[in-house]
């Protein structure tokens, strides 16, 4: 049963559309899904391997610039984006891994969140290249309906999970979490911390190139201040994984409902849509001081307090 | 080179001098909160957007000179400051959980509440504080009749500068010379040692919190006559304070000076030669190279010189 779980989940997913649910539906539920393939990717980084980055945004624009970029100066379609982004974003992580990976702690946090505003600068500024502040318009939509984009990341978003389940279950998993628990003993133990952190962040970053070349395609408009953003991306992305629960499976896909519900919730209510940071900030603060570790990893402790709200 | 290219390069390191001055007082709050409580204030630049904000409500509704506001908006950052340690940081800190980094997420959470409810109160506008000296410069040749090059500096910048440079002085004497300045020294040295010398070193982390957010609200308010003030701009604030200390070296005072000064250089030379738009990235060029080349920081050059010998 418990090994069936996500593929039962993905088939209940999958037939959602079926139901007829409206276009906004659709749009919320891609969402999710998106905000949980970018989840489960800083998981891998973050949550596992306790490289905790600030800069995952980063990532996710060069995925979605290089779908951009080969649809707006190679004239091919933005879907190519997929495959090529993961051989550029791997460039980029390497790259950035070299700089950053020899910062520890909250310090590799910062050096992260460094990089992502690097990259953004550099796409405000590069307009040859990135159109600069304009941004990039996607003309042709490949499809009207909303149905195909949801299966396009639903299937990546299953590829991930599998992807980070089977690098958590290995031997490379062990590693990860060994480097997370105390870097100088795994070292010492003969563990290359150097290069499973590199793997770590590469695995990572790739993801979340792919739910960057994703949106570039399914929102059809990217520029530097959307796909580089500091809080609407890199500290949602943490977000996520935090209110659904650090180093579990399920934790990015819990916590990317909660998240994108949240948020869609606090734009529905009129008067409050410009105050959706501070709702989000102090959700971050009640979850990191009652919750560290989420809704899914500290759900015992939820469930006893539910319990005993409603005795007394 | 001609002289022209020599009054803009000279024009330039000046101008960046002044500005590296506003940038080291906000790297040493930086720098001594992570020195004392070995954690980091993501929230650091937002704290400075609060002071700036006082200043501007000081200055639009009762005509306070923004210098002046200073003495209220110190304080008021030093309390705020210490309710945040008191009630958020430090229930973080005995929380069990998988991510030692909770505390600076935490901060993060907190920035984003500051720069959001600013939002709320003040509209995203941009907003100045139009005080006459602002646009006035003084010049060299007011000085020096006979000076062969002539260079034009903002008064807003100089005085901005001098009084930096004053509350740096002022702190060194806290610092240096009185208990509590010695106390905190010592709990940013060894922790366990301060505590066993009788220094309650609770009490330290709570007053260096709100010593480190007085600093970088005055900051602000030296900030403000030459900037001009949104809510989102504490972030950018932030990452400054952190490329200064890591260029500085963590946790020193001095190398903050040093690393705020070399930044302000940097960034205005490559504004003048490179383009605007490009400073940022010259601020993380710096980043980038003090990591890979001097990753203990600039002072810790000097110590290894020392040691040396």
């Amino acid at each position: 049963m418990k090994k069936a779980l996500p593929l039962i989940v993905a088939g209940l997913l999958a037939i959602l559309p079926l139901l007829g649910l409206s276009s906004y539906w659709m749009h919320i539920l891609i969402l999710v899904i998106m905000w949980s393939v970018i989840g489960m990717a800083w998981n891998l980084l973050g949550g596992y391997c306790g490289q905790v980055s600030f800069g995952h945004a980063a990532f996710f624009g060069v995925g979605a610039y290089t779908a951009g970029i080969l649809y707006n100066k190679l004239g091919i379609s933005g879907w190519w984006g997929l495959p090529i982004s993961i051989f550029v974003v791997t460039i980029f992580a390497l790259v950035i891994g070299y700089i950053c990976l020899r910062l520890k702690g909250p310090f590799f946090a910062l050096g992260t969140l460094a990089m992502g505003v690097i990259l953004r600068v550099m796409a405000e500024n590069l307009t040859t290249i990135t159109e600069g502040d304009l941004g990039i318009m996607i003309r042709e939509r490949t499809w009207i309906e909303k149905t195909w984009y949801f299966y396009v990341i639903l299937v990546i978003a299953l590829l991930s999970f599998f992807l980070v389940k089977k690098v958590i279950e290995s031997k490379l998993g062990y590693y990860f979490v060994a480097i997370r628990e105390d870097q100088d003993a795994a070292e010492s133990l003969g563990i290359n911390t150097t290069l499973y952190k590199t793997i770590a962040l590469s695995l990572s970053a790739v993801i979340t190139g792919l739910a960057g070349a994703f949106y570039t395609n399914y929102m059809g408009y990217i520029d530097p201040k959307i796909v580089f953003a500091l809080h609407d991306i890199s500290i949602v992305t943490i977000m996520v994984v935090m209110v659904g629960g650090v180093a579990t499976y399920w934790g990015p896909f819990v916590g990317a409902i909660i998240m994108v519900f949240l948020a869609e919730i606090i734009r529905t209510i009129p008067k409050l849509g410009a105050a959706h940071h501070t709702f989000f900030g102090i959700l971050l603060i009640v979850i990191i001081i009652f919750l560290p570790n989420g809704v899914v990893g500290d759900w015992p402790k939820l469930k006893r307090f539910l319990r005993i709200g409603r005795a007394g | 080179m001609t002289s022209a290219g020599l009054e803009v390069l000279l024009q330039t390191l000046i101008s960046g001098l002044l500005l590296g001055g506003l940038y080291a007082l906000i790297g040493i709050g930086m720098t001594l909160i992570m020195g004392v409580m070995k954690i980091i204030n993501l929230a650091h630049g937002e704290l400075m957007m609060v002071g700036m904000y006082i200043a501007y409500v000081l200055f639009s509704s009762f005509h306070i000179d923004p210098y002046l506001s200073i003495l209220i908006a110190a304080p008021v950052l030093f309390f705020l400051g210490i309710f945040i340690q008191k009630y958020l940081i430090n229930p973080v800190l005995k929380v069990e959980a998988i991510i030692p980094e909770n505390q600076v997420i935490l901060t993060v959470g907190i920035g984003m509440v500051l720069a959001n409810i600013a939002t709320i109160i003040f509209s995203s506008d941009y907003k100045t504080t139009p005080v006459e000296y602002a646009t006035k410069a003084w010049y060299l040749s007011d000085i020096w009749k006979t000076s062969p090059i002539e260079l034009s500096l903002s008064m807003a910048w100089s005085v901005s500068f001098c009084v930096a440079l004053l509350i740096t002085a002022c702190l060194w004497f806290f610092l240096a010379k009185t208990d509590m300045g010695k106390s905190i020294r010592a709990t940013a040295q060894d922790k366990e040692a301060a505590q066993l010398m009788g220094v309650n070193v609770e009490r330290m982390r709570v007053f260096t919190f709100g010593l480190g957010s007085a600093l970088v609200g005055s900051a602000g308010c030296l900030f403000i006559p030459i900037y001009y003030l949104y809510p989102d701009l504490g972030g950018q604030f932030t990452l400054i304070a952190f490329v200064i200390t890591i260029l500085g070296g963590l946790g020193s005072t001095v190398g903050a000076i040093v690393g705020g000064l070399i930044l302000g250089v940097f960034e205005s030379l490559t504004s003048t030669y490179v383009g605007m738009g490009w400073a940022p990235v010259g601020r993380f060029v710096i980043f980038v190279a003090a990591l890979i080349f001097v990753p203990g920081g600039i002072m810790s050059l000097f110590k290894k010189k020392r040691l040396g010998k």
